[in-house]
């Protein structure tokens, strides 16, 4: 009996290592390629065993450039979820603690926003990027992102802040707080974590950020994203190098998204799953 | 001095009615209690006191003077709601002194009314406690001390003391009585416990469906309940009640009622609008039924429950209707067995088809 | 101290039956939700405005003066365009083979990963590990490390099992994409639908498996019915981006070869920014738009009732 049990988990295991392994290759075998030589790299027969070589890490720093799109990166993903708090946890708040007939509404209006495909509007974006000068910038890039994940992050913070109990903040009220201490006295110390697990989602999806990133930025302003794209026209040997500026490129998010997957299916799936 | 009045107080929902028309003064120094099932408008009715909710119509009355559209902080009440609802990321301390805070009281005078709260609420070593870190009875009382150090003209509870276990409950029971004698504030408690409102209760406001059933002391309640409802709903064990028929009304003013098996009871002083041949419920409290040695109702006992200092009978009267009893707790009645029941006429209920009470009320208990 | 009632009646401002908006409806809590809705209004409505306008003008950005109203000029011009039809039929193909391909396998691999193995927490890390992969990485690694016909990895296993390496991008580009697409997305399917199944009351299982249900009735009867909810989420949310796709086209096939792999963003994005047709795209772009708001419509509907506003 129990040996039957045992027999089935590691059944199991198998299986779902197997599974596992499966589908992280990719990833693997771009860190893995990220330290071979060239000739390695492009090889009809794959080397799974070789002398690991930092030199691709070595020519990919020595590209200074390459810290110039990794900065825009950062600055765009940073900066495109910190403005999005700035208009989200106010709107959240008042939607959360004073709900009126049209709460849910708006909410549904807001998640609505997300269904229009940022191809149909590709063109009046251009034309107002390349008319206002933004064009090629990490500010026009940075509010872009902004307005693409405000309909998450609003959804996200509704559903975390639905969560603190209505009392708290109704002793708050009994206390003389008004509106505002409320939210900043009370309801962001409470609810920090989820805050915190917001935000890390939008840094994703901003850092992750592909179609406008391609079309509305060049050599200037440029994250990591095109900067990886303009690899696809290969001009001599280079997937080792191209394995080490991507495992760079992915790495910090590979963690976050690791550190974040609980609320990540709830961020996505804008409340609906938990 | 504070009091507080409700006039025609009512309040929707998107369109339902939840508190139908509320006529009500709390008064000075007294505490009040609404009790009722849960679900029927207490909290609300609360709440609406507070100004946590929009009063829909009618008008609320704070030390005379309308209140409606005060903000809550301005309205000089406090209140302990049955969660606690601390401030989980403050201690002890910073809880009961948030509200001065924010009122811009300068830190000395901040420590000593918090030091004065902690005192009367022995909370003095849990100071620097998070609520994490505090068991349901000290949350319970840091709850309170943030009320206190308030010095609020009311304070508004809202079932504080569900959260709590039965031995616990009890014990805060007399410790929230005392504090009220010891403050000399008005205070206003809600629960659907009927043992906690005619404990601690001076007045109690009896509620269902949004709509006063009475108001009176709790033993105006307990001996003249207006209708079925408040005598059932007061009392534990709840009151019996039989079906019966008026057979004969006497001169001044006393009937003789025919019950479902036959026997006939006569009730004192009912109200002059009874009259022969109409149904109406008789109502009897377990604890004014006795067993007879002859002569009595008989009935046949179905279970006997001890509970050491007093024993409940409940048996089968030949309607077929279920009646308990209440006798010492030494009885060695055991089931099966055919008894005679003996009831005071005093203690008799009468209510018509209606179900309000037929009987003379003594005294205006409103 | 006692007062009687009247008393207390005396000296009482009288009821008004006019009443003062109460505080939450005041001007302090509507501002604090006006700039997050109206930034969004603007963002969801003027492009969309100006979408619709340039969609009745001729305007080609390598012709700046020769502009005006056109009519139906382009919608006739585009709707009469073979590769429309054509990148239409590659968008619903897409969006349906990668949303049958994730949710198909993302349930079953739900399933595999909620059953007490060793290492679990691990192998969820790994299969979580494609969603996090910028799209431009995982397209370019698939399309030179993995599929290359000539020293891609997928390649030299077909050799090893003695197949013909197949020459992805050239013969089935669409399918390329669809795989690609698909490893980037099965991980969020098979993590939203987890979460759902973990989320499924222990005690229920219990009690169907001392009613005698074995693996597939439990899937069947109890698993299954439990999943509603959480795979239209996913449905919704996975179409939302599927119809968007654009990074993993641009850099593996540029939409070709021909306009075997085009689907409408892309084609937008050919109309636009190679051809400089901002006329044509704008059409392009209202066809994608009308085409995501049907889809949105049947999701839409669904969520709204599974949702607790
Ligand atoms: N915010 C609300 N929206 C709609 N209905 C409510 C709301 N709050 C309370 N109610 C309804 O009002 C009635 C009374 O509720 P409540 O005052 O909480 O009852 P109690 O405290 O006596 O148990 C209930 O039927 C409840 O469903
Ligand atoms: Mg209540």
């Amino acid at each position: 009996m129990i040996s039957s049990k045992l027999r089935q988990k590691w059944a199991v295991t198998l299986l779902a290592w197997s599974v596992a392994l499966l589908l992280a290759f990719p990833v693997f075998w771009i860190v893995l390629t990220g330290f071979k030589t060239e000739t390695e790299a492009i090889s009809r027969v794959p080397h799974f065993f070789f002398h690991p070589t930092l030199e691709n890490y070595q020519a990919v720093g020595e590209r200074a450039n390459y810290f110039h799109f990794a900065w825009n990166s950062i600055v765009v993903s940073l900066g495109s979820t910190f403005l999005a708090l700035l208009l989200a946890i106010p709107c959240s708040y008042a939607m959360a603690f004073f709900p009126t007939k049209r709460t849910k509404d708006t909410l549904l209006w807001m998640l609505s926003t997300k269904m229009m495909p940022s191809v149909g509007v590709l063109v009046p974006i251009y034309l107002i990027f390349r008319d206002t000068g933004l064009l090629d910038t990490k500010t026009g890039l940075l509010a872009i992102d902004a307005m693409l994940n405000l309909p998450i992050i609003i959804w996200m913070l509704y559903t975390f802040f639905k969560e603190v109990p209505r009392e708290v903040l109704e002793a708050a009220r009994m206390d003389g707080a008004g509106p505002l201490r409320e939210l900043y006295d009370l309801l962001l110390p409470l609810s920090m974590p989820g805050i915190a697990s917001t935000s890390l989602l939008a840094i994703i999806l901003a850092w992750n950020e592909a179609f406008w990133s391609l079309t509305l930025t060049a050599a200037k302003a440029a994250p990591l994203t095109a900067f990886i794209a303009s690899f696809s026209s290969p001009e001599g040997l280079f997937y080792a190098k191209l394995s080490a500026a991507s495992t760079m490129a992915i790495a910090p998010i590979l963690l976050l998204g690791w550190a974040s997957q609980k609320q990540l299916v709830r961020g996505l799936t804008f409340g609906a799953v938990k | 001095m504070a009091t507080v009045q409700l006039k025609q107080v009512r309040k929707s929902y998107d369109g339902f009615e939840v508190i139908k028309g509320v006529d009500l003064t709390i008064r000075d120094q007294e505490l009040t209690v609404f009790v009722g099932p849960s679900g029927c408008g207490k909290s609300t009715l609360l709440r609406l006191i507070a100004g946590l909710e929009e009063i829909t119509s009618g008008d609320l009355l704070i030390d005379h003077q309308r209140a409606n559209d005060v903000a809550p902080a301005k309205r000089g009440l406090a209140i302990v709601f049955q969660s606690y609802a601390l401030y989980p990321h403050m201690n002890v301390a910073d809880n009961m002194s948030f509200s001065l805070k924010l009122a811009g009281i300068p830190k000395p005078e901040r420590d000593k009314k918090v030091m004065e709260a902690a005192r009367i609420l022995n909370l003095e070593t849990f100071l620097d406690r998070k609520p994490k870190a505090l068991s349901g009875g000290q949350r319970q009382r840091v709850a309170i001390g943030r009320a206190i150090v308030r010095d609020p003209k009311v304070f508004l509870f809202d079932e504080p003391l569900s959260n709590l276990d039965a031995a616990l409950r009890v014990r805060m029971r007399l410790e929230l009585t005392k504090l009220h004698r010891q403050l000399r504030a008005t205070m206003i408690y809600v629960t659907h416990d009927q043992v906690e409102a005619m404990t601690m209760a001076d007045r109690i406001v009896v509620l269902q469906a949004g709509i006063i059933e009475q108001v009176g002391s709790p033993m105006d309640l307990y001996r003249y309940p207006r209708n079925i409802f408040v005598a059932g709903f007061i009392g534990s064990p709840k009151m019996n009640f039989m079906e019966a028929s008026i057979a004969q009304v006497l001169q001044g003013g006393s009937v003789v009622v025919a019950l479902a098996n036959g026997a006939t009871l006569s009730v004192p002083a009912v109200d002059g609008m009874a009259g022969a041949g109409d149904k109406v419920t008789v109502g009897i409290r377990p604890e004014h039924i006795s067993l007879a040695s002859s002569d009595g109702i008989s009935a046949q006992v179905q279970t006997v429950e001890h509970l050491g200092s007093e024993s409940y009978l409940h048996l089968n009267i030949a309607s077929g209707e279920l009646l308990t009893v209440r006798i010492n707790g030494e009885t060695t009645v055991v089931p099966d067995q055919q008894v005679q029941l003996k009831m005071e006429p005093r203690s008799l209920h009468l209510f018509n088809k209606e179900g309000s009470t037929m009987r003379s009320l003594p005294t205006s208990t409103a | 101290m006692i007062i009687s009632d009247q008393e207390l009646s005396q000296n009482v401002v009288p009821a008004t039956a006019t009443r003062r908006k109460s505080w939450r409806d005041s001007v302090g809590v509507l501002s604090l939700k006006t700039p997050a809705i109206s930034a969004l209004f603007i963002w969801s409505i003027i492009p969309l405005l100006m979408t619709i306008w340039f969609s009745f003008r001729r305007y080609n950005l390598m012709a700046p003066d020769r502009t005006g109203f056109d009519g139906l000029g382009n919608y006739r011009y585009l709707l009469t365009d073979p590769s429309l039809a054509l990148a239409i039929w590659n968008t619903v193909l897409l969006v349906g083979s990668v949303l049958a391909i994730t949710i198909g396998l993302g349930t079953l691999l739900a399933v595999l990963f909620d059953q007490e193995f060793f290492g679990r927490g691990i192998a969820r890390l790994l299969v979580l590990a494609p969603f996090f992969i910028m799209p431009t990485v995982s397209a370019l690694v698939w399309k030179n490390m993995l599929m290359n016909p000539d020293n891609g990895f997928l390649a030299f296993t077909m050799r090893s099992v003695g197949l013909k390496p197949i020459n992805w991008f050239g013969v089935a580009p669409l399918t390329a994409v669809i795989i690609i697409v698909a490893w980037q997305w099965l991980p969020f399917a098979v993590l939203t639908l987890l979460t759902a199944v973990q989320s499924l009351d222990g005690e229920r299982k219990e009690a169907a498996r001392m009613d005698g249900a074995g693996p597939i009735a439990m899937f069947r009867y109890i698993i299954w019915p439990h999943l509603g909810r959480a795979i239209a989420a996913t449905t919704m949310i996975e179409s939302i981006f599927f119809l968007a796709i654009f990074a993993e086209i641009y850099v593996t096939t540029s939409g070709g070869p021909g306009f075997a792999s085009t689907n409408l963003s892309f084609l937008i994005y050919r109309y636009a920014l190679m051809e400089y047709d901002v006329g044509g795209a704008s059409v392009a772009g209202l066809v994608a738009i009308v085409l995501a708001n049907i889809l949105a419509l049947f999701l839409m509907r669904s969520f709204a009732r599974n949702l607790d506003a």
